[in-house]
């Protein structure tokens, strides 16, 4: 609970979560996403969307496995087209 | 949510800055007036984006602060750094417009009968009050008994939001304050950052079946959360929303 303890959890404080790109995931597909269920392609954890790490960088936004780091999801935005690839995931339902 | 059945595609629409009013020297409540908004829950958030005279867009969420039913607010803490939140806090005035996208979000919501279990805890870190707050207001608007312990961390007293409201919570509903960087004097309350030790003092027993919120920044939510499943809260009763480094 220390900031010792927080170091060791290897906690990246720029990371928000999946509940700050409910926007962004209705507008790609149309309906409520957070509470979707995902399952990580590389090492099979299942998490609601609202619980994925979620990065945004600028140029687009890149949502990461919180357990074991995998890129899940990226989404990037070119002239108002929203390009998305969600290769990391096992599956998202 | 009342209204309608028809599910409505979310798009971006004009939002009228209505009344504004300054929470502390960092932090400042806007009423958004916005035709059609279909109402929201307590605990979700709406997305706001700035478009520059070059056509430069920014866009951030934004908490909610008002209850369902309650005309709409937001309130906005400033980030130095920040791309959108010192237009809201310093330059937005009644009558401005911006453009805005929501309800958003299903997960960091709270509806009274949504859960069979037992009490709420809220855990806030700075501005991570913002939809903690519109959960509390919602739970007097539709006159749930269930109880509530709210833990509030800032820094210093006088970066509490909502603190004429909190200091005279409703029935059922019980404040704790940790001050994190400075204390008034003669504070008798905590002065230093969540611990297990505080959260076992604050926190309902697992036992209970308590249904715990936590937001803030990543840190302070990464910090609680860990801690109250080492309280035996089991992972799905902590819902968690983290704002990022500096806040929200």
């Amino acid at each position: 609970m220390d900031d010792a303890a927080v170091d060791d959890a290897a906690v990246d404080d720029a990371a928000v979560d999946g509940n700050a790109i409910g926007g962004l995931l209705i507008e790609v597909f149309g309906t409520e996403m957070t509470t979707a269920v995902g399952t990580c392609g590389n090492c099979g954890a299942v998490a609601q969307v609202a619980e994925f790490a979620v990065y945004r960088p600028g140029l687009g936004t890149v949502v990461r496995c919180r357990s074991c780091g995998s890129v899940l999801m990226v989404f990037t935005e070119i002239r108002s087209v929203t390009c998305v690839d969600l290769m990391g995931l096992a599956s998202l339902t | 949510m009342a209204g309608t059945a028809v599910r409505r595609r979310l798009s971006w629409q004009t939002a009228t800055v209505g009344r504004v009013t300054d929470e502390t020297p960092r932090v400042r409540t806007l009423w958004l007036e916005v035709p059609d908004w279909p109402g929201h829950r307590a605990g979700q958030h709406l997305d706001i984006r700035l478009t520059a005279d070059d056509g430069y867009q920014a866009e951030r969420a934004y908490s909610i602060a008002s209850a369902p039913g309650e005309p709409l607010a937001i309130t906005v803490e400033r980030l130095d750094d920040g791309e959108v939140s010192p237009y809201l806090t310093e330059e937005a005035r009644a009558g401005d417009q911006l453009e805005v996208r929501g309800p958003v979000g299903g997960y960091f919501v709270w509806e009274p009968g949504s859960d069979p279990g037992g009490p709420l805890l809220l855990a806030a870190g700075g501005s991570g009050v913002v939809p903690l707050r519109a959960i509390v207001r919602e739970r007097s608007r539709t006159g749930s008994s269930v109880p509530v312990r709210l833990l509030y961390s800032s820094r210093s007293w006088e970066d509490v939001i909502y603190s004429s409201e909190l200091e005279l919570p409703p029935d059922g509903v019980q404040v704790t304050y940790t001050l994190t960087r400075s204390q008034p004097r003669a504070w008798q309350g905590y002065a230093r950052r969540v611990d297990m030790q505080m959260l076992a003092e604050v926190a309902w027993p697992a036992a209970e079946q308590p249904l715990a919120y936590v937001c803030g920044p990543t840190c302070f939510v990464e910090s609680v959360a860990a801690g109250l499943v080492g309280l035996g809260y089991p992972a799905g009763r902590v819902k968690t929303e983290r704002f990022g480094a500096t806040g929200q």
